[in-house]
């Protein structure tokens, strides 16, 4: 974006902070993101209006059939290369090999659920964002306003106008 | 929420800050004492295990597993109740849950960190101990996948791995709101294990999918691993371990002696760190619910015991039954009956369920009965099997006695320290359960 401008809004309320993202999205100007000490239900509907679920899931299920995969070519690879009969049992006992595909599954399952929690969230985040505030983690919710340099005076207006108690730069 | 005035985000976070300041002299007193134990028991009795040999302890055949592996089964199961109250009361969205999950969730960790332990002190020659994970050797050997010790290796390295996992996620949003109201070199730390939170709607929008997936998958993982751990049992021929009954009865068990733990390490927690408007009647009552709960399937289970060990007309089980009641070890079977069926019945009054002390002295009593309750499957189900001629008494030794004494102090050494580095009480959860600030104007 060239001649880009940001704008943030400091709002100490969940009900003016959604009221924000509401008039924002009514200007045009939506391109922006919103930072909360906690999840909120009511800031999350109204800022993830239309985006996808999260892809996180598409990770923990590529994740678990892998392992349950590894787990069953392990255990009947392996049994196969040395042909040992223990207990009268068959050298492929799929039963007792349910039981370590299953703790695959979870277990790569797991941490594909990691890998894609840090892939999509784009973590770890090297650089504190330019208009991070440290009160963001206690009790404050911030929009941060990414807009052309003409729009921002209007950015400026409408946070102002919901109830934000600092508009910064 | 309370009759009392419901606390603020802001004070949430002081609250929190608060139980990371240095900590007082008596603190310390206690983690000395404890590291005392630690390094008499458990370190010098080990290395003098490794150096004379496993005859240091009082293992003789028939007794091969005597204390070492009632005490691994006996800290699997203290993690279990963590595991419930940060994955399954997660997704039931039990909100009395928030102020106590995150203790829970640091004491299961630190709880299978112990058990895995045993395995290696048990193993004698611990350095072998990597004969156990499945790799491309020069012998072309894999290790047997059909023995349920291999289940527990994989099941009890998963349950740590994703435990300690699902911990650390659900730690980054509370380690970002420390590393912000931390300075110096304290800031630089918590800055790097933060990930560089920020709490933006992208990474929350990830982060909250991501930790129901992980709450998700640790349900069923929970029980499959005490499932796996009673099959040590029931997949042996040995009368009184025999038994379909025991993936239940161990799942439950583990979840009850858990509790107790929980209730054990919270107490001390709450009066230290002065979370009284965190950690509520309301937080108690629940816990004792569920121990009072957990206990009474317990008795039930124990009723089945007895009642399919009759009914199987068995001659072995029968014998095995009738001795374990009468025999030498009688007398940890009564115990155990003691405290796992009879002292959590207090619980049934309400007074006692929000009474501290009641609380702690049934918790202990509740922890005492489990781990003899393990020592009652093991020793005397092995002290008379089959054969006369097998048969044998285990007297324990010094040596295993420190091993399993200098457990706890791992334990609670562990357990102390990384409640006075890390957020013991979920800064993000607990404020999820307060109304959110709204407005004076409010909705218009």
């Amino acid at each position: 974006m060239a001649q880009a401008a940001t704008v943030l809004g400091i709002f100490s309320h969940v009900d003016t902070t959604v009221r924000a993202i509401n008039a924002l999205r009514g200007r045009g100007l939506s391109d922006f993101s919103v930072y909360t000490p906690i999840p909120v239900d009511e800031i999350e509907e109204a800022v993830d209006h239309g985006k996808p679920v999260s892809r996180v899931r598409l990770f923990t299920l590529i994740g678990g059939l892998t392992g349950t995969a590894t787990g069953f070519f392990l255990t009947i690879w392996s049994s196969l290369k040395w042909n040992l009969v223990t207990g009268g049992k068959p050298i492929v006992s799929i039963p007792p090999f349910v039981i370590i595909a299953f703790e695959l599954t979870i277990l790569f399952g797991g941490l594909c659920t990691l890998l894609g929690l840090l892939f999509l969230g784009r973590l770890p985040k090297l650089r504190r964002s330019s208009n991070y505030d440290p009160r963001f983690t206690v009790d404050r919710f911030g929009i941060e306003v990414r807009c052309p340099a003409a729009m921002a005076e209007t950015a400026r207006q409408v946070l102002r106008e919901t109830g934000a108690q600092e508009v910064r730069a | 929420m309370s009759a009392v005035a419901e606390p603020t985000y802001a004070d949430v976070n002081q609250a929190v800050l608060r139980t990371l300041e240095p900590p007082r002299n008596a603190y310390y007193g206690w983690m000395s004492l404890i590291g005392f134990v630690l390094a008499t028991c458990l370190f010098t009795a080990w290395t003098a295990q490794i150096y004379y040999g496993i005859g240091m302890t009082g293992k003789r055949v028939p007794q091969m597993w005597a204390l070492y592996i009632t005490t691994f089964v006996f800290w699997i199961g203290i993690g279990h109740a963590g595991t419930l109250i940060s994955a399954i009361l997660y997704l039931f969205r039990a909100r009395w849950r928030t102020s106590i999950y995150r203790a829970a969730e640091i004491m299961t960790v630190f709880a299978v960190m112990t058990a895995g332990l045993f395995p290696l002190v048990h193993l004698g020659r611990m350095w072998f101990g990597y004969w156990l994970i499945p790799y491309p050797n020069q012998r072309y050997l894999w290790p047997n996948f059909r023995s349920p010790l291999l289940w527990d290796v994989f099941a009890i390295s998963t349950y740590l791995t994703i435990s300690a996992v699902f911990l650390y996620v659900g730690m980054v949003p509370d380690i970002a709101a420390i590393r912000d109201s931390s300075t110096g070199w304290r800031k630089k730390i918590y800055g790097v294990l933060a990930l560089g939170w920020e709490g933006s709607d992208h990474q929350w929008r990830h982060y909250r999918r991501a930790y129901g997936l992980f709450a998700a998958l640790n349900t069923p993982l929970v029980v499959s691993v005490h499932s796996v751990v009673s099959w040590d049992f029931a997949m042996a021929l040995v009368p009184g371990w025999h038994s379909t009954l025991f993936a239940p009865f161990f799942v439950n068990g583990a979840i009850f002696s858990g509790f107790a733990m929980v209730m054990v390490l919270i107490l001390p927690m709450r009066k230290y760190f002065n979370l009284y408007p965190y950690i509520q009647d309301k937080q108690l009552d629940a816990m004792g619910k569920l121990i009072l709960a957990t206990s009474l399937v317990l008795s039930y289970f124990y009723a089945c015991e007895l009642f399919t060990s009759w009914y199987s007309a068995d001659h072995f089980e029968k014998a095995s039954m009738f001795w374990k009641h009468t025999g030498t070890y009688a007398w940890a079977l009564y115990l155990m009956y003691f405290c796992n069926s009879l002292s959590p019945l207090v619980l049934f009054s309400r007074r006692a369920r929000t009474h501290p002390t009641t609380l702690f002295i049934v918790s202990i009593f509740v922890l005492i009965g489990m781990w003899f309750e393990r020592f009652n499957i093991i020793v005397p189900s092995l002290a008379h099997d089959f054969y006369p001629a097998t048969w044998g008494i285990f007297k324990p030794a010094l040596t295993d006695t420190a091993i399993v004494v200098g457990s706890f102090a791992w334990f609670f050494f562990l357990f102390l320290g990384l409640i006075k580095l890390m957020p013991s009480v979920s800064i993000v959860e607990v404020k999820e359960t307060i109304p959110h600030p709204v407005s004076e104007r409010g909705h218009h």
